[in-house]
């Protein structure tokens, strides 16, 4: 825990690791957290930011170095291991998308190895990176370590998990569009009931369903990734008995990690293939 | 658990990330993946063909081998009979040269007995001459007796 200022309570402790960094610009410069509070949309998680856009550069670093010494001799293993998760997501996504479209593997790579890396943020223990960064805080600005947030687990954000699937649905509209042009309207409109008389209702159902998509996707990320750090957190107040709990909540955490980002992964591809269907 | 700004941040950040990845990281990746593929491919056809080309000239050395064993025979077989074929050849000619010389010798033999047949009725005449000169006398004139003496020298 933090290494100076008052004792936390229990909830004191949670909602210290549940609240995230934040900047906004105010008439006197740039605030920080609690100055943030009333400032409603204009505010940015800069912790969010920070892990998520680091945690993608360190992805494109990582495959962007095996792609230049890609060829086809004897590759060696930082090339096998990315040469191995780049032909997994293109076999996933020959399995269910069938078409041509440069966009749909490099976007499901992308999204696959993003959400795994931000995902992976979960099993850092909990306390290490917030009580780091309150200790610089502390230490070199002369802040109280508690007022210092840093939430590291960028997929705990809905922010992160709305930004991806909103990307995922834009490409979803935009697909629809060029693929099937005026078809998609009539998808929306005369589906399930083919009748004219029924266009709104069918306009109802089919929008809901439509916006089910992205929101049910970035929920259970959310939701997944939320509920474990919550637990980790919970885990984390037990004292002395959090070695054996952590161990075990972590282990089984392995194994949501890469399930969420391969299931976000699929999905995106079962969403934009749908998109590509003329009925 | 607000919704603000950042959700604009991650967007933006998102949208770049899969441009760049669509970019500069999933085309040299997954060419280099399906021209190894391609390559490894290759290679297990040539291996395979070359297991079926060490089968057949496999085949083909045994089938060689055997031919030339066969016709190892046949020379030998060959060398044998034109072998025996010599020797009852050099036989044949020490038989009929052993004949030859045999004549020779003979008819040698035979000329040398008629020469000393001739020899021995000349000297048998001669002798037989002087004993009847030697019967008869001074008198007896040898050139008017020579054709009885000649008589005498061919009944002996």
């Amino acid at each position: 825990m933090a290494a100076s200022g008052g004792e936390q309570t229990g909830s004191q402790y949670i909602l210290h690791h549940l609240t995230n960094a934040k900047m906004c610009s105010t008439d006197s410069g740039i605030a920080f957290n609690k100055a943030c509070y009333d400032h409603g949309f204009w505010v940015w998680h800069i912790d969010t930011l920070a892990w998520s856009i680091g945690l993608g550069i360190l992805f494109l670093w990582i495959f962007r170095s095996a792609a230049k010494k890609a060829d086809t001799g004897v590759p060696g293993k930082l090339q096998c291991a990315v040469e191995m998760v780049v032909e997994f997501v293109n076999d996933t996504v020959n399995s269910s998308f069938h078409g041509k479209n440069p966009v749909i593997a490099p976007l499901a790579l992308t999204i696959f190895v993003w959400v795994l890396l931000m995902n992976i943020m979960d099993i850092i223990p909990i306390d290490w990176l917030p009580a780091f960064a309150g200790w610089i805080g502390s230490t070199f600005y002369g802040m109280d370590s508690h007022d210092v947030y840093m939430k590291v687990v960028p997929t705990t954000d809905l922010n992160m998990t709305f930004a991806l699937s909103l990307g995922v649905f834009f490409l979803m509209i935009y697909y629809s569009f060029k693929v099937k042009g005026f078809g998609f309207i009539k998808e929306l409109t005369l589906q399930p009931l083919n009748h004219p008389v029924f266009i709104p209702v069918n306009l109802i159902l089919e929008l809901v369903t439509l916006f089910a998509k992205p929101l049910s996707l970035s929920l259970r990320l959310f939701g997944n990734l939320y509920a474990a750090e919550l637990i980790f957190i919970l885990i984390a107040l037990t004292g002395y008995f959090q070695l054996p709990m952590h161990f075990v909540w972590a282990t089984f955490h392995i194994l949501v990690i890469p399930l969420q980002a391969f299931i976000f992964m699929m999905l995106t591809i079962v969403y934009l293939s749908m998109a590509h269907e003329d009925h | 658990m607000d919704i603000n700004a950042t959700l604009i941040g991650q967007s933006v950040a998102f949208a770049v990330f899969v441009l760049f990845c669509m970019k500069y990281v999933w085309p040299p990746l997954i060419g280099a993946i399906e021209e190894r593929q391609k390559k490894i491919a290759d290679g297990l056809a040539a291996s395979d063909r070359a297991e079926k080309d060490l089968e057949l000239a496999q085949k083909r050395a045994s089938e060689h081998l055997k031919e030339a064993k066969q016709q190892a025979a046949e020379i030998i077989e060959q060398a044998k009979r034109r072998a025996n074929q010599i020797v009852d050849e050099e036989t044949q000619r020490g038989h009929d040269e052993r004949a030859k010389i045999l004549q020779q010798g003979k008819a040698e033999v035979e000329a040398e007995r008629n020469r000393v047949k001739e020899e021995l009725r000349k000297q048998g005449a001669t002798l037989s001459v002087v004993g009847a000169e030697k019967i008869l006398g001074r008198e007896i004139d040898a050139a008017a007796h020579s054709d009885i003496v000649e008589k005498l020298v061919t009944e002996l």
